[in-house]
């Protein structure tokens, strides 16, 4: 059969660059699933797009359906068939609904009730025929931002300006807001034409000829080139934020690289603020010299192609100029604030209307540092770097700097910090205590950062769920799981064993003082509790753990977190060891017996009437005594399956539930003493081992 | 080319597209958006098309005359087009060709950039326009007004004069941009430039303005009771400068700010509703008349 290729071009006034790489890859995957479910047969599925087209090539598309067979079902088999045997008016009836005979009929069985079915022949339709349903792939696009434009319905991502649908030289006939399908496309907005496909075959080429390179990657590899030159020419280093360039990428549809310059003396300007003028206003790549120093140059790709650079650049170097202008302005005002006046500004800025100011925030973590930092064991030097930078974490907010480019909180923190006197030590942490900033971002290295850090997400988390503000859903507007997994993260790379449930309860209890509380705390404290396990569930997860391993780990409560990774790791790779499942079977024995047992006083080793008994007790001793000075969550595990000999003697051979109330209350103790000890590494009868 | 022709190439422009050239509301409002051509007219069904230079005070960014970037009045070269046109881009583009700038000699773009004024209810997606990297104009689909959808949706083009100007005399100073033959910004504002930003700053009566405040509040109120959305409206505008000045002025904590701006922004909706219940009595008469014309 033969076989035309297929080309759909949604032309649109200039998408978003944000959205423009996943709406590209939805429509293809929506276009393939289409021809997939059509069972129309294809060899290939090309994506292009630009900043005003999402367009999709589909190769060798076959001219008709493939023939299939869909079995319809009918009526059970007792309704299906009369007393008599013969077909029934019921069976009948289906048959005639489905275009065929009772002869067709066979019967299969579905849940333990045989039915009626007949198998159809549906012939293939042909593929133009089906074509214009791709208007509901067009219309079924989402966007995580959508408009509506004239006096139309459809909300879409940016009004439609054209559609190209052509299925080899003919045009697939459909309509979206008033625009109807056709084979005519547009080229770039200043230096192409209108221009007028004759097949879908070399759309590639004949944009490239209108000034689009409609190939996104291409267009990409174009402008890293084109870096690439201008930092050869130049003797430059111009390094590659990979976000800017996709997202310069979508901004233009055909790249020219070009350079300007600035003045030198702007260079006095913190390089942080420099470059967040030039990447966040601009979208410019900053250029650096072989040693890394900041150079007053600039790099901008401009849509279009290399007539009249140097005006392009002028009106570039003239906007960066004004911009730099007030940027040295607000650096040097705020020279003149000192950070006792900044903190006292910060007593009127409302963090949150039911939470209170900024300046009472500070206050609350920096109690919560100091408690930390005390149980921590640091030292005085470091305890008092903590102390200081929790006071003053926040002055920067009041900074015209951060005010202009709140994106450089900490940052500018931590230089003016260094520029008023205050030690390396405060100056970093202020920067760190922000950290993770993102997804992406690392923990808080140095100490006194960890543990502002640490303190002021977890003082966040707890005022926001003491006023009942809890993430639910995709509602959490102030992105307080990534914060507490930031606490957990830190922990972590820290190896910080400090309890959570600990550091839970210290904060809410400042939370408490302040006044702030909705609720009762013991409800406030089961909702972090419950919170904080899910962030660690889903980190587990994340890892690979397996679901029951989870749940035996997080079973034993939210202390050190560190170690819960740690025995999470040990029991996902201790799960496929010979003797695993025995090892578990016999310690989940004591936990499930423990259940109903509570300790009471020691045990007393008279009342023991056998061996085993005695000998269980003795390792036990042992275990707890080791467990007690601290081990390896590796030397933990072992330390429980060196149990298993005494644990399964000792069910052998005693009968917990004794007759002797008083035997039964000792066993009972014992089992329960056992069950806290391996409570303590997991609650291993969670574990599924079938 | 200098500011009073650039406006009249504009008004020109926007004028053979079928658009009324309106003078500039006379009340002090913070941006074009806020004038009644603008607010109350993209509510409702009726069909609008307007243009007009409208001078905008931001008490905030005055600067004593002294900042070659920051005005407290600024202008604004507003259009309104209800419905939006189709070619609405291509008529934008060809309004700066008419301004001489060749868009193949610069790098013209459209960069994201969606606009949201909280105090008015207003919400719109659309661009800012880049010339060589330098924003100079507000490019919006207006999708809900006063906390209406808009229906049909408007198209709002808000050209910054003095940054398009800035550009086109190649001026690094805002006061020294040339209005007409002979006379400079500076010639014409500086003065009031000055002398409002020492009102803002350091002479205004804070506990006055929160009394005319209240006042005008009030006032908005009482007349939008008796169905009167215009004088209600004038009101308004009056609440939403005296509340720049004073949040200018430093006056306003964080707390109040949001209490402040929620206020105004109950008045607009409320304003919006009741324009829009009041076109309806009347029969949305724009409407009916250019339904009438297509059908004769």
């Amino acid at each position: 059969m033969s076989k035309r290729n297929l080309l759909l071009e949604i032309g649109l006034e200039e998408m978003p660059a944000r959205f423009i790489n996943d709406s590209i890859q939805q429509l293809s995957d929506k276009i393939e699933v289409w021809f997939k479910a059509k069972n129309i047969d294809f060899s290939d599925l090309k994506m292009f797009s630009s900043p005003r087209r999402l367009a999709v090539l589909v190769t060798d598309v076959a001219e008709g359906q493939e023939d299939s067979h869909e079995e319809a079902k009918g009526p059970a088999k007792k309704i299906a068939l009369a007393a008599d045997g013969s077909w029934s008016k019921a069976a009948q009836g289906f048959t005639r609904g489905q275009g065929m005979t009772v002869e067709d009929i066979y019967f299969k069985e579905i849940n333990g009730v045989e039915y009626a079915h007949v198998k159809k022949f549906i012939e293939g339709q042909e593929t133009a025929n089906l074509l214009p349903e791709l208007k509901n792939i067009i219309t079924g696009l989402t966007f995580p931002k959508n408009m509506r434009w004239a006096s139309e319905e459809l909300r879409f991502v940016r009004p439609i300006k054209w559609i190209i649908a052509m299925f080899g030289n003919d045009v697939i006939p459909f309509s979206i807001t008033g625009v109807a399908t056709g084979n005519q496309t547009k080229g770039h907005r200043f230096l192409g034409t209108e221009h007028v496909l004759g097949s879908p075959d070399n759309y590639e080429e004949e944009l490239l000829n209108q000034y689009v390179i409609v190939d996104s990657a291409k267009r990409k590899k174009a402008i890293r080139t084109q870096l690439e030159n201008i930092e050869q020419d130049n003797e430059w280093v111009i390094p590659v934020d990979e976000d800017l360039l996709d997202e310069v990428t979508n901004l233009v549809e055909y790249p020219t690289a070009l350079f300007g310059r600035f003045e030198e003396e702007f260079l006095e300007i913190p390089e942080e603020v420099l470059i967040t003028s030039m990447k966040e206003h601009q979208r410019y790549f900053p250029v650096k010299s072989k040693s890394g120093a900041l150079l007053p140059y600039f790099v901008t790709v401009r849509n279009g192609d290399h007539q009249h650079l140097d005006k392009v650049s002028r009106g570039n170097e003239k906007v960066l100029r004004a911009r730099l202008a007030d940027a040295a302005f607000f650096y040097k005002e705020d020279q003149r604030l000192s950070i006792d006046a900044a903190l006292a500004k910060l007593k009127n800025i409302v963090y949150h209307e039911e939470i209170g100011t900024v300046a009472e925030k500070s206050s609350r973590v920096r109690e919560l540092a100091k408690l930390i930092s005390e149980r921590l064991e640091l030292d005085e030097e470091t305890q008092k770097a903590v102390d200081r930078a929790a006071e003053i974490s926040k002055f920067d907010l009041v900074t015209q700097m951060v005010y202009e480019f709140p994106e450089l909180q900490g940052i500018m923190g931590e230089k003016y910090a260094l520029q008023k006197g205050e030690t390396s030590a405060v100056a970093r942490a202020i920067n760190e205590h922000y950290m993770p900033r993102n997804a992406e971002d690392g923990t808080a290295e140095s100490d006194a950062g960890a543990v502002v850090a640490i303190a002021e997400k977890l003082d966040t988390i707890c005022s926001f769920f003491a006023i009942d503000v809890i993430p639910s859903g995709s509602q959490d507007p102030y992105a307080l799981r990534r914060q507490a997994l930031g606490i957990v993260q830190t922990l972590v790379n820290k190896e910080w064993s400090l309890s959570l449930e600990l550091l839970i309860g210290l904060s809410l209890n400042l939370v408490n003082e302040a006044g702030i509380v909705k609720k009762s705390s013991e409800e406030i404290y089961q909702e972090l509790s419950h919170f904080f396990g899910l962030r660690l569930k889903h980190l587990l997860q994340e890892q690979g753990i397996r679901y029951d391993l989870i749940d035996a780990v997080l079973g034993s409560g939210l202390r050190d977190i560190p170690g819960l990774l740690e025995k999470a790791d040990i029991l996902q790779v201790k799960k496929d060891e010979a003797g695993f499942k025995e090892s578990i079977e016999a310690l989940s024995r004591v936990l499930n017996i423990a259940s109903k047992a509570e300790i009471i006083g020691d045990i007393n080793e008279e009342l023991f009437e056998n061996q085993q008994e005695k000998q269980l007790f003795n390792k036990f001793l042992e275990a707890a005594k080791q467990e007690e000075e601290g081990v390896s969550a590796a030397a933990f595990y072992q330390l429980l399956v060196s149990l298993k000999p005494e644990i399964n003697n000792y069910f052998e051979h005693t009968m917990v539930m004794a007759e002797s109330s008083e035997i039964r209350a000792n066993r009972l103790n014992q089992m329960a003493k056992l069950a806290t000890l391996i409570g303590k590494f997991a609650k291993v009868n969670d574990i599924n081992v079938k | 080319m200098n500011i009073q022709n650039m406006i009249l190439t504009l008004q020109k422009h926007w004028s053979e597209q079928g658009c009324i050239l309106m003078q500039a509301y006379d009340v002090e409002k913070g941006a074009g958006t806020m004038s009644p051509y603008t607010f109350l007219r993209a509510i409702g069904p009726e069909p609008w098309n307007v243009a007009y230079v409208e001078p905008s005070r931001r008490p905030a960014d005055g600067r004593y005359g002294e900042n070659p970037n920051r005005l407290y009045q600024h202008h604004q070269f507003q259009v309104i087009m209800k419905p939006s046109p189709d070619n609405i881009q291509e008529l934008y583009l060809d309004s700066l060709k008419a301004l001489g700038i060749n868009p193949l000699e610069h790098d013209i773009r459209f960069v994201e950039d969606n606009w949201e004024n909280p105090s008015l209810g207003c919400a719109g997606l659309g661009w800012e326009v880049w010339l060589d990297g330098m924003e100079i104009t507000q490019f919006t689909y207006f999708q809900q007004v006063g906390g209406l959808e808009c229906k049909p949706v408007s198209v709002e083009i808000t050209y910054g004069i003095e940054r398009l100007a800035s550009y086109i005399q190649d001026k690094e100073n805002v006061f020294e941009l040339e209005w007409t033959d002979g006379f400079t910004v500076r010639d014409i504002f500086g003065q009031p430039e000055f002398e409002h930003s020492k009102y803002t700053f350091e002479t205004s009566d804070p506990d006055m303005l929160f009394n005319l405040f209240n006042i005008y509040e009030k006032e908005a109120h009482r007349q939008m009771e008796a169905g009167l959305v215009h004088p209600a409206y004038d009101y308004v505008l009056k609440c939403s400068h005296v509340f720049n000045i004073l949040d200018a002025r430093g006056a306003i904590s964080v707390t109040e700010r949001t209490g402040y701006i929620g206020r105004c922004r109950n008045l607009a909706r409320k304003v919006a509703k009741t324009f829009y219940e009041e076109r309806e009595k009347l029969g949305f008469p724009i409407l009916a008349r250019k339904e009438q014309l297509g059908h004769e």
